[in-house]
C-alpha cells in the first residue's frame, strides 16, 4: 500500500512462527508435508489476523520438488529428478498482463539457456481465504525447465538464480498484488507453497499438498504476524532459503552497505552473469527477504549454506566468550567482509542439501528441537507443535544464542553447534589470514597523551561550534569527571531544533529510533558481551571472494580517536593506506551567492574532491574543521559526512575507503552516535579533549584529574553512550550500525534530505540549506564577534532568561501553582496562555496548529468538566520516583474525579486497596507492568481496572533503569518485594517481548490474570510507530498510548531525554491513520501523552485522534514541583520526588489542587469544544480536518515546515475513527474456565481439589485465571500448600503458571514452553517427562525461555533442563533445574536458584539479590558467571541444609536420578556447589566483613 | 555539576550587623563581612535549581545566581565574578542595598530559609575589587554616537555604562553636587558606604564616560544644547517628588519630608555645611516616622545617630504577618514582618495609625492627633481604613518625618523642557522600549517606572541602554 498521511510501508514489521520438519534419513514422504502442515496448523496462535479474521499474515511451506507428484500423479513427462527446475509464480489475474508475463520470462529463460518444459496452472481454492487476501490472490502456475546446457547441481542452481534475478530486473511489475510478478521458488531442489493465509489454509488452498505422492523429506514452514494487514502474497515466507522468526533491527545499513558494494562484486562462478545479480536486493521486499537475498548469493557463490549462515548472522565472539584461536579467527575474518545482519532472529533454512537452523547472538526467539528414534526431527519456536510418544524420542534440546544446527540431507548427520563451526573455522586457514595480513599500528589505541592546545583562542572556537557552558560544566564535565554520561530528570520543554531561535547543531533535528514490540533493546551494561564497538577500515567490496588479502584491513577498538590515535593513522605508511585530509569548510563571504548557495557548492566540492582522491589511491580521508582560515566558516559535520558518505556510495567507491572525522563540533554521544550512523567510519572530537584539559588544568572538574585520565574518562563515556544509542535499536555491533541511519528527522526540508541524508524519514519538512547555512554562519558571527571569557549560558538542561527557551517557565509554574491554591480560573488562563501562544515564541509542533473556522455552539450544550475529566489520566510515577504523599494524593484525585491514575513500575501497597472511611480510595485505577515486573503479584493484577504494558518511555525509548540501593527503603523494599538496600535494575526489554506475538502472548497472559481489567500498552512516538500499534491492535490491546519523547522521567541520561524519540503529534497521526487504514481503528482507544499542559493540548490530541489525555509533570507542578529536575538526586526540596522523611515532610499538595488542574483543564477544553462547534468529546476525536498551520506565525526557520502529512485523514466516516467496540479477548477457549467449572466452591471453602487433564502446546497461561480468582478472594497469602492441584500431561504451551497464587499446584508430566511460571506468585510448578521417556531427563530440554520471569514467591521444580535467562528478575521464588541457557539469574534480586548441571554463559549479570547454588561438575563455573555484581563462595553450613532440603523436594516431586545421586553422595558431592552470593545482598545481610563492606563499589551503577 | 543536601544541613548564615552600642555612634556602614570559607558554604546551599526563580522570576537583572553560587561554593571566584559581571553592572551596589528579590523567590525560600544571595553577590564583587580583576570596561571603538544621560543615579549609571560599552560617547549630567543620586542622597552612610560610588564612578571615568555635575538640565544648559551635541538622550532623573500629608497643621515647623532629611544627614557626612536654621536634627527630640518602609527605617537609624531623645514609627497599614499570607504566596515578593537594624537600635512601631492632625506651638510641632484604624472591605471591594471608635490619641512629636513614598509625578522644569507628553497619572509618557513623546529622548529608572529599588533601576537603565543602542545603529 502506498504512503498515505504519516504512515508508510516500510515500517511494516513481522516475525512468527517458524519451524521445520525433517527425515533425517532423507526419505521422503508425503508424512513430512503433513507434519509440516501441522505444525502450521499448531502455532496458529503466533500469527495473526486482522480486521478481517479469515485473512491471516501470511504463511507457506519449503519443501522438496515432488517429483514422484509431478510424475506419477500428474503424468508430467520430466528428466530425472535434479535434472529439471520448478519455478512457483505468482502472475497477474488479468489474462492479457499474465501473457506477456510470460511470453518475457520465457524469453529470458531462452536467453538464459533453457527450455521450457511445461507449464502448470496451479489449482487453487480462493473460497477458502478471507475477503482481502482474496481481493489481491494472484494467479498461481508453475514452470519446468531444462537447461539447454545440461547443468544440475550448484551450477544449475546458479543458472536458476541469474534468471530469476534478469526476470525480477526486467519485469516492470511490482511484485505485490493481482496484477504484480513474483516468483516464489525457482530451484530444481526446493520449491515454496505459501501465500496470504493462515497456517490451517495452507493445504485447503494448494490442494497439491494434499495428494499423497506429493513427498518430501523436508518441511520448512512458517507462520507470519505482520504489524499491518495490508495484503502482500509474497511477504509471506518461506523465502526461497529461508524462513525468519524475528527481525533485522540493522536492516538499513545493511542494505545501504549491500547497494554500496554490489557493484564491484565478482566470482568465478558465476562469471559475467554476476553484474545480472544486481541489484541483489528485491525491492520491496521484507529484512528476512532481503536476508534470504544475500544468503542465496553467498551460498550460490561457493560457500556452504551454513558458513553463510554464519558470516551473515555470527554468533557474539568478544573477548568474555569462551572460544578456540581458529574460530575466532573465522569471525575475525568475516566480520572484515560482512557487517552483521542483526536482531532477533530464529531462521530455519535450506539450499536442498542442507536442513540447519540458527539463532541470532542474543538468543533472542525460542528454538527446540526434538529427534526420535526412528530419524525425524521436528524444529519450532515452541514444543508440543507435534504429538511425538515420549518412548520414541532420543533427544530433546533447544538452540542457544548465536548457535546454529545442521544436518545433511544426503548423509543424515546430524551436525550440532561446535562441530559445525570447528569445521568451517579450518576450512582455510582464516586465522592465520588475519594474523599475516591485518595492519599492526604501533601504540594505536594506546594511553592517550596530554593535550595541547591554545587556551588564548580556546573560547573563540568554542563559540564557532556553538559550546554553551551548560556542554562544559554539564556535559563534558560529567562525562570526564565519573566517565559517564550526565543523568537528568523530567522531560524536554524546549523548542523543537527547527522552532529554537539559538542557532542549532544539526545533530538537534535527529531523533534517535528504538526498538520496541516488534524487536527488543539490548541492555548494553548486563548483556554488554553481545555488544562490539570494533570497526574496520579497509573493507573489501568482493564478498563472494574468499582469499587472505581481504584480511588486511585496520582494526578499530572503538570509533573514538585520540589526537594521538588520528595522528598514527595519518602517518601510515603503506601504498594502500594513504591518508589525506580535506577541510570541511564553507566560505562565508560572497557579492553574488547566499549563504545557502555557497555552502552547497562547497559540499559539492567537497564530495567530488572525496572521489578524486579516492581514485587517486587515497583509502583514508580525514575531513577535518580543525584550524580553518577566519573567512571560512565549518560545515556541520554531520551534513559533510552524510554527503560524502551517499555520494560515495551512489559511486560506488564508499568501500573504497574510511571516512574518518576531525571535528571540533561533536562532543557528547548524540553527536558522535549520528556521524557513525550516517557513515563515519571514526570520529577524533579534537575539541571536546581540548576543552576537556582545560577544564582539567583549571581544577574546575568535579573530580580532580589529570588531563589524560580525564580524557579515558571521556572516550569511556563516549563509548558507553554509544552502546546505549546502539542497544536501544537492539543493534550490537558498531560495524552494522554504522551508515544504518536509525534516525528521524525532524524539520529538515525534502530536498536537503533526498540529496544528503536519503533514505532517512522526515515528515514534516523544514529548513533547507540557506537555513543551515545560516545557523552555521550565527556561530561563526559569534566566534569573531564574541568578547569575554564566558560561552553563552545555554539553557537546554537548565531555565535561563538568555538561554533557549523553555515551556516551563517560572511564570508559568507560579500562575499555575497560584490558581491552584486560590482556585482562580482567571489565572489559570495565564498560565493556558503562557503555554498556547506560541504565535510569538514557537515551541511544539502543535503551537504552530490553527483551528479551522467553524460554527461554535454554546458552550452550555457542550458536554460538562466533570464528563471530560474522566478522559484524564496522570502519567506512570512509581512510588520510588515520587514520594508517598505525592502518590496518594494523585490516586485520591484521579478516584475521587472517576478518572485513572497509574501506579507507575513499583508495585502498589496492598493496603492501598481498602477503601478508606471517607470513601477515597488510594488504589490506582492503572497498574503498569513494566521490564523489572516489581510488585507485580496476582494480587496487584487483580486490583487493577486497567494493566498497562509499558513498551518505553519517552524520556529513554530503549533503555532500562535503576533504582539505586540506597533509595530502596524498607517500604519501598516490601512494595516490591525485594530487599532494603538492594539495587533495582530494570531491563532495557521485557524479557518477555522480543517480537509482536509476544505481546499478544504477554496480553493473553495478562487478560487471564484479570478477565475484568483492560489491557493498555504504552508507545512511544517514533517513525514506524503506527505499524507497530496495528500490530498491537491485532494482538487485542484495549487501549494504545502514544507518547511523546518529551515526556518526563525522575532519571535517565540527559541525551536521551533530549534526543531519542518523536514528537507525540507525528505517532499519533501515523497511528490513527494507520488503524484507520487498516479497519482497526473502531476496536482500540487511543491515549496520547507528552508534556501535555493545557485544555488546547488536549483538544489538538482529540482532533488527531486520541480519546484519552495523560498528564504528569503538569501534575507534579500542582503539587508543588518547580522544576528542580533533581528528582535523580533524591534532593526535591518540595517532597514530590524524593524518599527523604526530612523533605517528604515539606510535600505541601493536596487531590484539590490535582482536581482542581483537572477541572480548569476541562473547562478550558469545552471553551474550545464551543468554538469548534462540539458538544459531545467523541465528535472531536480525529477530526484533523479542523486543524491548519497557524499562518500568523512568521518565523524564519518554520517557513518550510509542511504539516499535510500530519493532518491527513484516513476516513470521512466519523465513526471509523473513533474506538466504537470491545476488543475480542481471545479467553473464551481458556482451560482455566474449564477446570473452575471442576473447582466449583474449592476456592470459596478452601476444600481440596485435584484435576488431571492433558494439555497442548495450543493451552496458554495454564493456572492464570484460577490463581486470579484466588487473589480476589485471598489477596496476595492466597490459599494453604497444594489446595488446588492439576496434574497435567503432554506439551503445555507458554506461560505455564503465570502470576500462579500461593495455594495453586501445577504438576506437569511431558514439557512446557517459554515463560513457565511469570510472575509466580506463590505457586507451586513442577515438570518431569512424561512416564515412559528413554532419554536421561538432566540432558534433554524441558522448559522454554525466561522462566520465573518477576516470580515473587513460589517453587518450582524441573526435572530437566531450561533455556536461555532462567529466574530472570525472580525476586522470591525458589527453583530447581538441571542445567540451563545463557544469563540466568539476570537482574535477580531475591529467592534461591538451584542448578543441578551446566549454565550458559553470563550467569547473574545485574544480580543484586537472592542465592544460587550452582553443581559445578567440571570447575569452571567462574568462566560462565558475570562476576560484575556477584562473589562466588563456598557453602556454609546453613546453605547446605538449604540446599539440601531443596533437593530432597526435588526428588521428593519430580524423582530426578540426578538429585537422587547426588544426596546419595551428599558428602563428597555438597562440595561441588558453587554459592553465588550477589555482594550487595551480603552486605545488606550483614555478611560482609567490616572491611570488606567498606570498599567503594561504583563500577557501573548509573541512576 | 556535584549537588548535595547542604541546604539541609547548613543553616543559613547572614552576615549580621555590629554590636549596637558600637554602631549607633557613627555613620559606618552597620551590616559586618563574613570570611570567605563561611560565604562558600552558604554559597553550596544553592541547590542549583532546574528553573531558577531566582535568576528567572525574582532578579530583574536575571543574574544567573545558580552559577554564581555554584562557582563561590568551589571556590571559583574569578569565574564567579565574570559570570556575575555579565548581567550586573554594579554588583557593588545590589550587594550591599538590594532587598533581595531573588531570596524571595529562591526555592529553598519555600520552606527553611532562603541562600544568601546577597552576601555571596556582596562578597563575590567586593573579593573581585580586592584582587584588582575589576577593571574598566574600556571599549575596542567608538562608534561615533552620542548621548547624554541625564541623572547619575542607578538607572543613569547603568545607561551609561552599556551605551559606553557599545562605543557611544557619553555624557552623563547631574544637577547635584555630586554623582549617585538616590543611591548617595537617600541612603544613609551606614548601610552604603559613598566611597563604593566613588570606586564605581572612577572606574567609569576611566571607561571614558563624561560627567557634568551641578547641571540643571533647562536651566544651566538648554534643550537645544543637549539635543546639538547628542544623538539620543536618556531621562533618569529619578521619581523623587514625595507623596505628601495633607492635614491640618502640615505647615508647622520640624515636619520634613524623610528624603530632605536623609539627604542632608548625607551631606553633612561628605562635609557640607548647613546653617542651624536649615539643619533638621532629632538629638534629644522625640522624632516621629511617618511610613513603615525602607525610608522610614532609614530614617530611624539617622535619628539614632543623632541622638533622638525617643523615636516612634506609625503606619496606616497592618502590620504584615510574620509568615506569607494566603493571597500572597511563593514566588512572589513576601510581604512580611522584618525589622531592620535601625528599628533595633532603638524605636516603637505602630500599625493601623493614622494621622488626623498636626498641632503645633508657635509654628514647631508639638504633636500628631492620630487614629486607629480598622481595614475593611468597601463598597467598591477595596479594602478601606475605618477609624475606630474611640481610637484617638495624641502623639506627642517635635521631629515629624514624612516617609510615605513617592508620587512618580514628573520633574515640571524636564516636561517643559523636552516638551514631553504626560500619562493620566502624571508621569511622563513612554513606550516599552523607554521612548518618549520627543524623538530622541528616552527615560528609564523611576523616571519612568515610578519610585522601585535600586536593582530595577539599573536592570531598567541597561534595558533602554540597549534600546537606545538599537536605534543608532
Amino acid at each position: 500500500m502506498k504512503a498515505q498521511g504519516l504512515y508508510n510501508s516500510q515500517y511494516e514489521h513481522d516475525a512468527c512462527g517458524v519451524g521445520f520438519v525433517l527425515n533425517m534419513n532423507a526419505k521422503k514422504e508425503h508424512k513430512i508435508v503433513e507434519n509440516g502442515v501441522n505444525v502450521l496448523v499448531n502455532l496458529l496462535h503466533r500469527g495473526a489476523t486482522g480486521a478481517d479474521v479469515n485473512t491471516g499474515d501470511g504463511a507457506g511451506l519449503l519443501l522438496e520438488i515432488p517429483d514422484r507428484f509431478f510424475k506419477e500423479s500428474l503424468k508430467m513427462k520430466l528428466p530425472a529428478m535434479g535434472k529439471y527446475a520448478v519455478g512457483m509464480l505468482f502472475l497477474p489475474e488479468a489474462d492479457a498482463k499474465r501473457r506477456t508475463v510470460r511470453t518475457m520470462f520465457e524469453r529470458i529463460a531462452h536467453e538464459e539457456n533453457f527450455n521450457v518444459l511445461a507449464f502448470r496452472d496451479v489449482p487453487c481454492k480462493p473460497e477458502v481465504l478471507g475477503e482481502s487476501a482474496r481481493e489481491v490472490m494472484p494467479h498461481v502456475a508453475q514452470i519446468f525447465l531444462e537447461s539447454k546446457l545440461g547443468l544440475d547441481g550448484d551450477a544449475l542452481e546458479r543458472a536458476l538464480l541469474v534468471l530469476r534475478k534478469r526476470a525480477e530486473h526486467e519485469s516492470e511489475l511490482p511484485a505485490d498484488g493481482c496484477d504484480g510478478f513474483y516468483i516464489a521458488s525457482l530451484s530444481a531442489r526446493t520449491i515454496v507453497y505459501k501465500g496470504m493465509m493462515t497456517g490451517p489454509q495452507v493445504p485447503l488452498f494448494y490442494p497439491d499438498l494434499k495428494n499423497d505422492l506429493f513427498e518430501s523429506a523436508v518441511a520448512v514452514v512458517h507462520q507470519r504476524y505482520s504489524t499491518n494487514t495490508f495484503p502482500s502474497w509474497p511477504l509471506a515466507q518461506p523465502f526461497r532459503f529461508l524462513a525468519h522468526n524475528g527481525e533485522i533491527n540493522t536492516i538499513r545499513g545493511n542494505r545501504n552497505w549491500m547497494r554500496a558494494r554490489e557493484a564491484n562484486i565478482s566470482s568465478p562462478l558465476f562469471g559475467e552473469d554476476v553484474k545480472k545479480l544486481v541489484p541483489i536486493l528485491e525491492n520491496g521486499s521484507s529484512d528476512s527477504g532481503n536476508l534470504d537475498n544475500v544468503l542465496e548469493v553467498l551460498t550460490l557463490g561457493g560457500r556452504e549454506v551454513g558458513h553463510s549462515m554464519m558470516m551473515l548472522m555470527p554468533q557474539a565472539w568478544g573477548k568474555k566468550h569462551a572460544m578456540g584461536p581458529d574460530l575466532r579467527g573465522f569471525f575475525e575474518f568475516h566480520a572484515g567482509i560482512m557487517e552483521p545482519w542483526d536482531g532477533p532472529a530464529a531462521v530455519a533454512f535450506t539450499d536442498g542439501k542442507w536442513v540447519g537452523a540458527t539463532l541470532d547472538r542474543n538468543g533472542l526467539r525460542p528454538a527446540r528441537y526434538t529427534i526420535t528414534n526412528d530419524g525425524f526431527m521436528v524444529f519450532a519456536s515452541e514444543v508440543g507443535v507435534l504429538d511425538i510418544p515420549a518412548e520414541n524420542v532420543k533427544e530433546k534440546g533447544s538452540l542457544r544464542p548465536g548457535q546454529m544446527l545442521l544436518i545433511n540431507m544426503e548423509t543424515g548427520r546430524f551436525y550440532k553447534d561446535a562441530e559445525i563451526k570447528s569445521r568451517f573455522a579450518r576450512k582455510v586457514p582464516y586465522r592465520r589470514w588475519v594474523k599475516e595480513n591485518h595492519i599492526d599500528i604501533h601504540g594505536f589505541f594506546n594511553a592517550v597523551g596530554e593535550v595541547v592546545g591554545d587556551p588564548s583562542t580556546l573560547v573563540k572556537r568554542q563559540r564557532l561550534f556553538g559550546y554553551t557552558r551548560e556542554d562544559l560544566e554539564i556535559i563534558l564535565n560529567a562525562m570526564a569527571s565519573s566517565g559517564v554520561e550526565p543523568i537528568g530528570s523530567m522531560g524536554s520543554d524546549q523548542p523543537l531544533a527547527v522552532l529554537s531561535e539559538k542557532p542549532q547543531l544539526l545533530y538537534w533535528y535527529f531523533k534517535q529510533l528504538f526498538a520496541q514490540v516488534t524487536n527488543p533493546p539490548i541492555d548494553p551494561i548486563r548483556e554488554e558481551l553481545v555488544m562490539s564497538l570494533m570497526t574496520f577500515l579497509g573493507i573489501h567490496d568482493n564478498f563472494l571472494a574468499e582469499e587472505p588479502s581481504q584480511a588486511r584491513l585496520v582494526k578499530f577498538r572503538y570509533p573514538v580517536l585520540s589526537n594521538e590515535d588520528l595522528g598514527r593513522i595519518r602517518t601510515l605508511n603503506y601504498d594502500d593506506y594513504k591518508s589525506v585530509t580535506i577541510k570541511m569548510a564553507f566560505p562565508v563571504l560572497s557579492d553574488r551567492k547566499s549563504a545557502g548557495e555557497l555552502l552547497e557548492e562547497a559540499l559539492d566540492a567537497l564530495c567530488r574532491n572525496v572521489e578524486e582522491k579516492v581514485r587517486a589511491g587515497y583509502s583514508i580521508i580525514i575531513l577535518s574543521d580543525k584550524d580553518l582560515p577566519e573567512e571560512m566558516a565549518p560545515m556541520p559535520a554531520l551534513l559533510a559526512v552524510s554527503a560524502v558518505n551517499q555520494y560515495l556510495s551512489r559511486r560506488a567507491i564508499r568501500t573504497s575507503c574510511g571516512l574518518i572525522l576531525e571535528t571540533g563540533e561533536a562532543r557528547e554521544v548524540m553527536h558522535v552516535a549520528s556521524l557513525l550512523g550516517f557513515g563515519a567510519t571514526a570520529v577524533n572530537p579534537y575539541l571536546a579533549f581540548e576543552s576537556i584539559a582545560e577544564l582539567s588544568r583549571a581544577g574546575e572538574l568535579d573530580v580532580h584529574l589529570g588531563v589524560t585520565e580525564a580524557i579515558e574518562h571521556y572516550i569511556d563515556a563516549m563509548n558507553k553512550g554509544l552502546k546505549k544509542v546502539m542497544s536501544r535499536m537492539g543493534i550490537s555491533t558498531l560495524r552494522s550500525y554504522r551508515n544504518a541511519q536509525v534516525f528521524e528527522i525532524v524539520g529538515i526540508s525534502s530536498k536537503v534530505v533526498d540529496k544528503y541524508f536519503a533514505g532517512t524519514a522526515s515528515r514534516v519538512g523544514g529548513i533547507g540549506l540557506e537555513e543551515i547555512a545560516k545557523e552555521a554562519l550565527m556561530r561563526w558571527r559569534s566566534s569573531i564577534e564574541g568578547q569575554g571569557a564566558l560561552l553563552p549560558v545555554g539553557g537546554e538542561y537548565r531555565y535561563r532568561k538568555d538561554g533557549e527557551r523553555h515551556l516551563w517557565t517560572p511564570e508559568a509554574i507560579a500562575n499555575l501553582q497560584i490558581s491552584l491554591r486560590t482556585s482562580d480560573y482567571a489565572r489559570y488562563k495565564k498560565y493556558a496562555a503562557c503555554i498556547n501562544d506560541q504565535v510569538k515564541h514557537q515551541s511544539t509542533l502543535r503551537g504552530l496548529f490553527a483551528f479551522k473556522k467553524t460554527n461554535s455552539v454554546p458552550i452550555e450544550e457542550v458536554e460538562p468538566a466533570s464528563e471530560i475529566v474522566k478522559r484524564f489520566v496522570t502519567g506512570a510515577m512509581s512510588y520510588g520516583a515520587i514520594s508517598q504523599e505525592a502518590h496518594e494524593a494523585i490516586a485520591i484525585a484521579m478516584n475521587r474525579i472517576g478518572a485513572k491514575s497509574n501506579c507507575g513500575e513499583g508495585g502498589e501497597d496492598p493496603k492501598r486497596y481498602e477503601k478508606l472511611s471517607n470513601g477515597d480510595s488510594l488504589s490506582s485505577a492503572t497498574k503498569q507492568v513494566a521490564s523489572g515486573r516489581f510488585g507485580v503479584t496476582s494480587e496487584y493484577l487483580v486490583n487493577a481496572k486497567e494493566i498497562q504494558i509499558k513498551i518505553a518511555q519517552g524520556a529513554k525509548p530503549g533503555e532500562g533503569g535503576q533504582l539505586p540501593g540506597h533509595k530502596v527503603n524498607e517500604e519501598i523494599a516490601r512494595v516490591r518485594h525485594s530487599t532494603p538496600g538492594v539495587t533495582l535494575i530494570s531491563p532495557p526489554p521485557h524479557h518477555d517481548i522480543y517480537s509482536i506475538e509476544d505481546i499478544a502472548q504477554l496480553i493473553y497472559d495478562l487478560r487471564n490474570a484479570n478477565d475484568e481489567a483492560r489491557v493498555s500498552v504504552k508507545l512511544v512516538s517514533e517513525a514506524g510507530v503506527g505499524t507497530v500499534a496495528a500490530g498491537v491492535a491485532k494482538a487485542r490491546a484495549d487501549m494504545i498510548l502514544i507518547s511523546g519523547y518529551d515526556g518526563g522521567t525522575g532519571a535517565s541520561p540527559l541525551s536521551s531525554i533530549k534526543h531519542a524519540g518523536a514528537p507525540w503529534e507525528l505517532g499519533l497521526s501515523e497511528t490513527q491513520t494507520t488503524l484507520v487504514l487498516n479497519s482497526l481503528r473502531s476496536r482500540v482507544r487511543l491515549q496520547v501523552d507528552g508534556q501535555l499542559k493545557t485544555g488546547r493540548d488536549v483538544v489538538i490530541g482529540a482532533l488527531l485522534g486520541a480519546e484519552e489525555f495523560g498528564f504528569a509533570t503538569a501534575v507534579l507542578v500542582s503539587l508543588g514541583c518547580v522544576m528542580m529536575r533533581h528528582c535523580h538526586s533524591n534532593t526535591c526540596p518540595v517532597g514530590v520526588a524524593t524518599q527523604d522523611p526530612e523533605l517528604r515532610k515539606r510535600f505541601k499538595g493536596t487531590p484539590e489542587n490535582v482536581i482542581q488542574f483537572f477541572m480548569f483543564v476541562a473547562e478550558e477544553v469545552r471553551e474550545y469544544m464551543a468554538q469548534l462547534g462540539f458538544r459531545k468529546f467523541d465528535e472531536m476525536v480525529g477530526r484533523s480536518d479542523l486543524l491548519e498551520m497557524n499562518k500568523a506565525i512568521d518565523f524564519w526557520k518554520a517557513k518550510g515546515l509542511d504539516y499535510s502529512g500530519i493532518l491527513y485523514s484516513a476516513s470521512k466516516d466519523p465513526s471509523a475513527t473513533h474506538c466504537t467496540e470491545h476488543q475480542a479477548t481471545g479467553l473464551e477457549g481458556a482451560l482455566d474456565y474449564e477446570f473452575l467449572k471442576e473447582i466449583g466452591d474449592g476456592i470459596e471453602t478452601g476444600r481440596k481439589v485435584v484435576i488431571e487433564h492433558p494439555i497442548r502446546n495450543i493451552h496458554r497461561t495454564v493456572g492464570t485465571i484460577i490463581s486470579s480468582r484466588i487473589a480476589r478472594k485471598y489477596g496476595y497469602k492466597g490459599l494453604p500448600d497444594d489446595s488446588i492441584t492439576l496434574r497435567l500431561k503432554g506439551s503445555a504451551g507458554q506461560s505455564l503458571g503465570a502470576f500462579g497464587a500461593h495455594g495453586l499446584t501445577i504438576e506437569l508430566e511431558g514439557e512446557a514452553n517459554d515463560y513457565i511460571g511469570k510472575g509466580l506468585s506463590g505457586g507451586k510448578i513442577i515438570v518431569r517427562p512424561a512416564a515412559g521417556s528413554k532419554f536421561a531427563p538432566e540432558d534433554n530440554v524441558i522448559g522454554g525461555n525466561v522462566i520465573l520471569y518477576g516470580a515473587t514467591s513460589g517453587e518450582l521444580y524441573l526435572n530437566g533442563r531450561a533455556g536461555e535467562r532462567f529466574a530472570i528478575r525472580n525476586s522470591g521464588a525458589l527453583a530447581v533445574v538441571e542445567g540451563i541457557g545463557d544469563h540466568a539469574c539476570e537482574y535477580m534480586t531475591g529467592g534461591r536458584v538451584v542448578v543441578l548441571g551446566p549454565t550458559g554463559i553470563n550467569f547473574g549479570a545485574g544480580m543484586s539479590g537472592g542465592i544460587a547454588y550452582v553443581y559445578d561438575e567440571n570447575g569452571r563455573f567462574d568462566s560462565l558467571c558475570n562476576t560484575e555484581m556477584v562473589d562466588l563462595d563456598t557453602l556454609d553450613l546453613n546453605d547446605e541444609s538449604e540446599l539440601k532440603k531443596l533437593l530432597e523436594n526435588h526428588l521428593r516431586y519430580t524423582l530426578s536420578p540426578k538429585a537422587k545421586r547426588i544426596l546419595e553422595n551428599w558428602e563428597r558431592e555438597r562440595e561441588r556447589f558453587v554459592k553465588v552470593f550477589p555482594m550487595e545482598y551480603r552486605r545488606v545481610l550483614g555478611a560482609m566483613s567490616k572491611k570488606d563492606s567498606e570498599v567503594p563499589r561504583t563500577a557501573k551503577t548509573r541512576e | 555539576m556535584i549537588l548535595n543536601k547542604s541546604f539541609l544541613t547548613v543553616a543559613r548564615r547572614d552576615p549580621g550587623v555590629r554590636p549596637l552600642k558600637e554602631r549607633v555612634h557613627d555613620y559606618e556602614p552597620v551590616e559586618m563581612e563574613l570570611s570567605q570559607d563561611i560565604v562558600r558554604e552558604q554559597a553550596s546551599r544553592c541547590m542549583n535549581c532546574g528553573v531558577p526563580f531566582c535568576h528567572a522570576f525574582g532578579c530583574p537583572l536575571e543574574n544567573v545566581v545558580p552559577e554564581t553560587n555554584h562557582a563561590v561554593a568551589r571556590g571559583e571566584w574569578k569565574k564567579a565574578l565574570d559570570i556575575l559581571l555579565e548581567t550586573s553592572p554594579f554588583p557593588e551596589f545590589t550587594g550591599i542595598v538590594c532587598p533581595a528579590l531573588c531570596e524571595g523567590s529562591c526555592v529553598n525560600g519555600q520552606d527553611g530559609y532562603s541562600v544568601t544571595n546577597r552576601e555571596i553577590e556582596h562578597t563575590i564583587i567586593e573579593n573581585g575589587f580586592a584582587n584588582g580583576w575589576v577593571l574598566p570596561n574600556i571599549p575596542k571603538r567608538r562608534i561615533g554616537k552620542r548621548v547624554a544621560v541625564i541623572g547619575s543615579g542607578p538607572a543613569g549609571l547603568a545607561c551609561a555604562e552599556y551605551l559606553n560599552r557599545a562605543g557611544v560617547d557619553v555624557t552623563v549630567y547631574e544637577k547635584a553636587e555630586y554623582l549617585g543620586g538616590i543611591m548617595r542622597y537617600g541612603i544613609p552612610d551606614f548601610r552604603l558606604s559613598k566611597k563604593i560610588i566613588e570606586r564605581r564612578i572612577a572606574l567609569m571615568q576611566q571607561e571614558g564616560i563624561h560627567f557634568e555635575t551641578g547641571i540643571n538640565i533647562g536651566t544651566d544648559a538648554s534643550p537645544e544644547y543637549i539635543f546639538r551635541k547628542n544623538d539620543a538622550m536618556v531621562l533618569t532623573c529619578g521619581a523623587r517628588t514625595p507623596r505628601d500629608l495633607k492635614i491640618p497643621g502640615r505647615e508647622l515647623s520640624g515636619i520634613h519630608f524623610a528624603l530632605d532629611y536623609l539627604t542632608q544627614q548625607n551631606r553633612l557626612n561628605g562635609g557640607e555645611i548647613f546653617s542651624p536654621d536649615e539643619t533638621m536634627n532629632a538629638k534629644d527630640k522625640r522624632v516621629v516616622v511617618i511610613g513603615g518602609g525602607d525610608t522610614g527605617a532609614n530614617c530611624i537609624g539617622t535619628a539614632v545617630r543623632q541622638g533622638a531623645a525617643s523615636i516612634m514609627q506609625i503606619e496606616i497599614m497592618p502590620c504584615p504577618p510574620v509568615a506569607r499570607a494566603a493571597n500572597n504566596p511563593w514566588p512572589e515578593w513576601p510581604r512580611v514582618f522584618k525589622e531592620s537594624a535601625s528599628h533595633k537600635e532603638g524605636c516603637v512601631r505602630k500599625w493601623n495609625i493614622n494621622t488626623l492632625e498636626a498641632i503645633g506651638e508657635n509654628g514647631i510641632v508639638k504633636a500628631l492627633k492620630c487614629v486607629e484604624v480598622e481595614w475593611k472591605r468597601g463598597e467598591d471591594g477595596r479594602m478601606i481604613p475605618v477609624p475606630k471608635q474611640n481610637g484617638e490619641f495624641i502623639l506627642e512629636a517635635d521631629l515629624v518625618l514624612l516617609a510615605m513614598g513617592f508620587t512618580g509625578h514628573a520633574i515640571p522644569e524636564i516636561v517643559d523642557a523636552f516638551n514631553l507628553k504626560l500619562t493620566e497619572r502624571g508621569g511622563i509618557y513612554h513606550d516599552a522600549n523607554g521612548k518618549t513623546s520627543t524623538d530622541g529622548v528616552y527615560i528609564a529608572g523611576d523616571a519612568a517606572s515610578g519610585p522601585s529599588l535600586v536593582v530595577r533601576a539599573i536592570a531598567d537603565g541597561k534595558r533602554v541602554a540597549l534600546k537606545i543602542l538599537e536605534g543608532l545603529t
